[in-house]
Parts: C-alpha cells; structure tokens; sequence
C-alpha cells in the first residue's frame, strides 16, 4: 500500500514541480520587466505598472486562477450573443476555456512576477546612487551599468527575500488543485475517497518538507557564494 | 588656449541658486582647488563640470571643444555625450568602488568596456586587453596598491580605497581629473596617503580641478585657488591669496582653519 501511495503521490509531485518550475521560469523575467515599468520615467507606464501590482497583490492567488480559467469562456459565451459581429468580436467569441494546467501556469506567472518585481525594484532602488554616478563618469552605457556593475549587487541584496517567496510558491502549487489540476495535494485526497485513508494527505507533507529543504540548502549555499563582496 | 574654460555657470535647485555665474579657466597641467564653505556650491559646479548635474546656464570648454551649453538646442547623441564625459575623470568623497570586482577589476572594467567600441576589437581583443590591464598594473604600481592588486573593496580601509578611485580614474586618461571632497571620509593618518598621490600626480601634466577643506594641502599643490561663497566666486588667483586675503569673506573662513 505504501509503495502504490508513494508512486501516485509522485506523480502528483512532477506536476507541483512543472507548475513550479514553468513559473519561475517565466515570472523571473517578466517580473523584471515590471520592475523596470514601475520605476519608468514615463508617468502613465508607471501608473499602469503601479495598478497592475495592486490588482494582482490585492487579490487572491486562488480567485485569480478561476478568473483566468473561466474568464475566457465567459467572454467568449458573451461574444457570440452579439448580433452583427465585427471583427474583434468575432475573434472574442472564439475564446473557449483554457486547458486547467494552461490556467494555473497563467495565473502563477502573472502573480509571482507582481511579488518580484517588488522585490527587485526594492532591490535596484537600495544600490546607492554613487555606483551610478561612478559608473557615468567612466563612461559606460546605462546598459554596461547595469549587467556589470548594479545586477550582481541586486541579486546579492535580494536572495533572502526571494528564497522566502520562492518557498511559499513551492506550496502555493497546492491552490491548483481548485480547478482540479493533479498535483500532489489532490493526489493525496483522492485515497480518502477511493480507499478512506487520510494519512496518504499528511504524507505529502514529507514531499514538501524536503522539496524546500533542498531550497533552503540552495539558497544558503548562494548567500554564501556572494558573500566574498559588501555593498 | 585654456585647457579648461568655464563661463557663467549658473544651477538652481527648485528655487534655489546654488551657482549665480561661475567664470574661471585653467591651463594645461595646472592644479585648481575648489574651497569655500559647506553649501556654497563647490561640489555643485564639479557635479556640474562632470555632467552629473545640468546647469541652467553657461558654457564648458575644454581645450577648445565645447563639451557644454545650456542653450544648445539640439539633443547630442549617446555616443558624443560619452566622448565629452571622458574628457573628466572624477573621483569621489565616497570612493565608489565597485564591490563585487577586485581592485585589478576595479581599474581594468570601464577601460574594456571602452575598448568593444574600438573597430579592431575584435581582430586585436588579446592584445587590446593586454594592454589594458599592463596599464592597470602600472597605475595600481603608481598609487602604491600592488600588494592588495587582487583584493575587494571591502578588504580595503578608505584611504586605500581611494587610491584605487584614483587609479581607475586614471585607467580612461581623462584630460581633467576632478576631485570632489577626496579626503574628507578619511582620518588623519588615511588623508596622508592620499595627498601623496594626488601630489605625485602634479608632476606629471595632469590638470587638476580639487574640491578640498585641505588649506595646507591647497596651498603647497595648487596652481590656482578659487574661494566659493554662496554660490559665486568671492576670490580667486594665486596660492598668495590664502597668505593675504582681499576679501573679508575669505579672511573669516582662513581664520576658522587656525
């Protein structure tokens, strides 16, 4: 019985990792790209950036997910209602439900990348001034600046925040199984119904203990690597 | 032809002036230093000199190149704004080392940089470097801090810091190196060791623009002494006019030195 558990419990725990991993992947970037928005000179870029963040750290995580996975087929529904359609609407209308793990990768991506773009703009804003200015004079081009001399200053000031919110998102997988996504939680639950046990959910505690066991170690191992510089 | 001229800089911040018309020139290899009290807008006009700040009005020439004019209508391109930045090199009250480099690194960066605009970069890459960074150690050599070439920043106290600013500072042979306050974060002893490089500089023909609170040290190096008060030129000339001041102002703030 507990081999049968661990397997299935397994399989659930690859789809928490692709959900984890496919959203760092994206939300890293696109998380930078938001920071950079939101310290724009360019007011309504700014402002757009600012609201964006309120929206998605406003919210839950939970509700942002049924709203990407049933909002498509809702605006599609309400398209194709319209009499006379013209071109855009046409295309509304076409708009069906999102695959469920499409959904959830869409609604992780666009959330974490809120979280870190704080993170990071919180962490370019902190490098002083004066490596900036050191940087001008010598002549270097704002992006020479950036990738030599500010971004490893950055990533060293932001591991201890990032480590925290990348260890929530290792848990927060578990809101997929909302729209019935596979993932470990839901693996775990579905003995309670099939064969009423409740310990195979418990024991899926063990997966996420070591998962970010491993982080922590990670994240340790890459404060230590950067520790050789201050500032 | 003056190496550096300077004329009627004028800065506000807000609504307040911090520069009402500055005018002075300099000639090559010749040393200038800034002194005057706090607030009254020497470190503005070398922000100023240096782009780092934008002056409302004047004009900036070096060595006849207009590098700076407030009326200048049209937008200058990247690469000609950099061109006349590296006619300053600039070092720091704070340093400004990069940390996560090493002092070599420190001195060897913006030279390289640089060097991936030169159209032979990539034919001559080794030798380009190579002559870079035997630059660099020569510099380093020059301000004393080839023992701790392969240091951090953070390994440094603030005078040796401020040696390698020098060095890197040097590393782009600026036709101008300014200094803005490079003593003023140091002890005693650490102010020492700097003005001994700066002061070896001068032998060299290095024209030097120093924003210093250092009397003895202004008098002995300097060429040319200007006495800022409230945002304009109260006094200048000669190292002279710090034995015999004409103003009253400068004769106040000599007297709070002694």
């Amino acid at each position: 019985m507990f081999g049968e558990v661990t397997l299935s419990l397994l399989k659930g725990f690859g789809v928490t990792c692709e959900v984890f991993a496919l959203t760092l992947l994206f939300a890293l970037p696109l998380g930078l790209i938001i920071s950079f928005g939101s310290m724009s000179k360019f007011k309504p870029l700014k402002w757009l950036c600012k609201v964006f963040v309120w929206c998605i750290r406003g919210t839950p995580l939970m509700l942002q997910m049924i709203v990407v996975y049933y909002g498509p087929g809702l605006v599609g529904k309400w398209a194709q209602g319209i009499e006379d359609p013209n071109l855009i609407i046409t295309w509304l209308a076409s708009w069906t439900v999102f695959d469920r793990f499409v959904a959830v990768l869409v609604a992780f991506i666009i959330n974490y990348a809120c979280y870190f773009s704080e993170i990071y703009r919180g962490g370019i804003e902190a490098i002083p001034v004066g490596q900036r200015e050191a940087g001008q004079v010598l002549g270097m081009k704002k992006s020479q600046l950036f990738f030599k001399v500010t971004l490893l200053q950055v990533i060293k000031r932001i591991v201890p925040p990032m480590s925290n919110e990348i260890i929530t998102l290792v848990k927060d997988t578990s809101l997929a199984r909302i729209i019935a996504v596979y993932e470990i939680i839901y693996a775990g639950e579905r003995f309670i119904k099939a064969e009423g046990l409740i310990w195979p959910l418990f024991y899926t505690g063990a997966f996420y203990l070591i998962f970010c066991g491993v982080l922590t170690l990670l994240f340790g191992y890459i404060e230590k690597k950067l520790d050789y510089f201050r500032g | 032809m003056a190496m550096l001229e300077v004329k009627g800089i004028n800065k506000k911040f807000g609504k307040i002036e911090v520069l009402k018309g500055i005018d002075f020139e300099l000639n090559k290899g010749e040393v200038l230093s800034i002194i005057g009290s706090s607030g009254s807008g020497k470190t503005t006009l070398l922000r100023c000199m240096t782009f780092l700040e934008t002056a409302e009005q004047g004009t900036v020439f070096v060595d006849g190149d207009c590098v700076f004019d407030a009326n200048e209508q049209k937008r200058i391109s990247l690469a000609e704004a950099r061109r006349r930045q590296l006619y300053f090199g600039l070092v720091f009250q704070s340093f400004n080392l990069f940390p996560q480099y090493t002092v070599f690194d420190n001195v060897c960066l913006a030279p390289k940089l640089l060097a991936k605009d030169r159209p032979d970069f990539r034919a001559n890459k080794k030798a380009i470097y190579e002559e870079i960074e035997n630059n660099a150690r020569k510099l380093i050599e020059r301000v004393g801090m080839t023992p701790r070439i392969n240091m951090y920043p953070c390994q440094l106290s603030g005078g040796q810091q401020q040696r390698v600013a020098i060095a890197r500072a040097l590393a782009l042979n600026p036709k101008i190196l300014c200094f803005d306050e490079p003593t003023s974060a140091l002890d005693p002893e650490l102010t020492g060791e700097v003005l001994k490089v700066i002061r070896s500089l001068k032998d060299g023909d290095c024209t030097m623009v120093i924003v210093t609170h250092e009397m003895n040290f202004a008098r002995e190096v300097s060429d040319k002494i200007i006495f800022m008060d409230n945002g304009v030129i109260a006094e200048q000339g000669t190292p002279d006019i710090l034995e015999n001041p004409k103003t009253e102002r400068l004769n106040a703030f000599l007297n709070a030195f002694n």
